[in-house]
């Protein structure tokens, strides 16, 4: 199956979920509803023969609002096709489902995108920081954090 | 030291700084605190071609106890302080410290949420190699101006100064 009929099918499956397609040089992409991200991911795993997530993450689009997007890459093994998945959440509390359950790799990127940007991935076994020390405040990555900004050195925990 | 054999019953005169500092400034114990990619170019300065064993520097020792020089190469970041401190805390005296690279002396160019601006903001320094990363020879230089620097001292004023 090529990446183009993945769009097509996972449009089939999900109808109106899939806010929007776009297709460039191979470059596929579909952003989906939060609400049916991990019916998405779900249905690129068991129907649509993606069976690598390679990439996950988090990102800010200040002043835009929705404010945050997730953005996940898959591969297929077997047919060479990539996929783009992406969601975009708003910028008050912005939470979706945790894809931990499906990839076991999704583990670390949700705590990087948890400590980076504060997605919340509802679900996660285990959500802490992964790169930050656990007494840092804020999340780096987002726009408004100050570009310059220095927090308090940590002592060593022993 | 096997100096007798050399003498014979003769004897040899010397102030006790020099005989000192003389051993030590030719026998670094280097601990390589390595972070970050640096640790390239230290490699290579340490290897054959560089050869640092030719001044009595070759021999790197992964405990902090044993070693006389720390060697900070790198990146260090937020959360690694503690754990660079409590290395050099672990070193005994005399030690001494070489920030290798920019990174380690100044933060380089991240000048960023994570990173250390520059070692000495938690441990004292004793040579600065500037260079992202540097070449050999400029370790080479750093570690002969130590050497320099290790022969100026005294063993009466080490122990309190820090
Ligand atoms: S000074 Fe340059 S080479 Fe060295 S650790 Fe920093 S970035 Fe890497």
């Amino acid at each position: 199956m090529t990446a183009e009929n993945a769009l097509e099918a996972l449009k089939a499956r999900l109808g109106g979920k899939v806010v929007e397609t776009s297709s460039f040089r191979g470059d596929d992409t579909a952003v989906v509803t939060p609400e049916a991200w991990l019916e998405a991911a779900s249905a690129l795993k068991n129907g649509l023969g993606f069976d690598f997530l390679m990439d996950l993450c988090g990102a800010d689009y200040l002043p835009r609002e929705p404010r945050f997007e997730v953005v996940c890459h898959f591969y297929s093994s077997k047919t060479g096709a990539r996929l783009r998945l992406k969601t975009r959440l708003p910028g008050g509390k912005p939470a979706v489902d945790s894809l931990a359950g499906l990839w076991l790799s999704a583990d670390w990127f949700e705590r990087e995108a948890w400590d980076m940007y504060g997605i919340d991935f509802k679900g996660h076994p285990d959500l802490r920081r992964l790169l930050m020390y656990d007494s840092f405040e804020g999340h780096p990555l987002r726009k408004d954090y100050p570009l310059k900004g220095r927090q308090p050195r940590i002592d060593h925990a022993d | 030291m096997g100096l007798e054999t050399l003498f014979g019953n003769s004897f040899l005169t010397t102030r006790l700084d020099e005989a000192i500092n003389w051993g030590r400034k030719y026998s670094f114990f280097q601990y390589p605190f390595v972070t970050a990619c640096c640790g390239m170019e230290f490699m290579s300065a340490w290897a054959s071609t560089y050869d640092i064993a030719r001044f009595g520097a070759e021999y790197p020792r992964f405990s902090p106890r044993q070693a006389d020089v720390l060697f900070v190469v790198g990146t260090v970041n937020e959360k690694l302080a503690p754990v660079l401190r409590r290395v050099y805390d672990q070193m005994c005296d005399p030690k001494w410290v070489v920030s290798f690279g920019v990174c380690a002396t100044s933060g380089g160019f991240y000048d960023n949420y994570a990173t250390v601006q520059g070692i000495d903001k938690i441990i004292p320094v004793d040579i600065y190699i500037p260079g992202c990363p540097p070449r050999p020879e400029a370790v080479l230089d750093a570690l002969v101006k130590l050497q320099k620097k290790v022969s100026k001292e005294s063993v009466l004023d080490r122990e309190h100064d820090r």
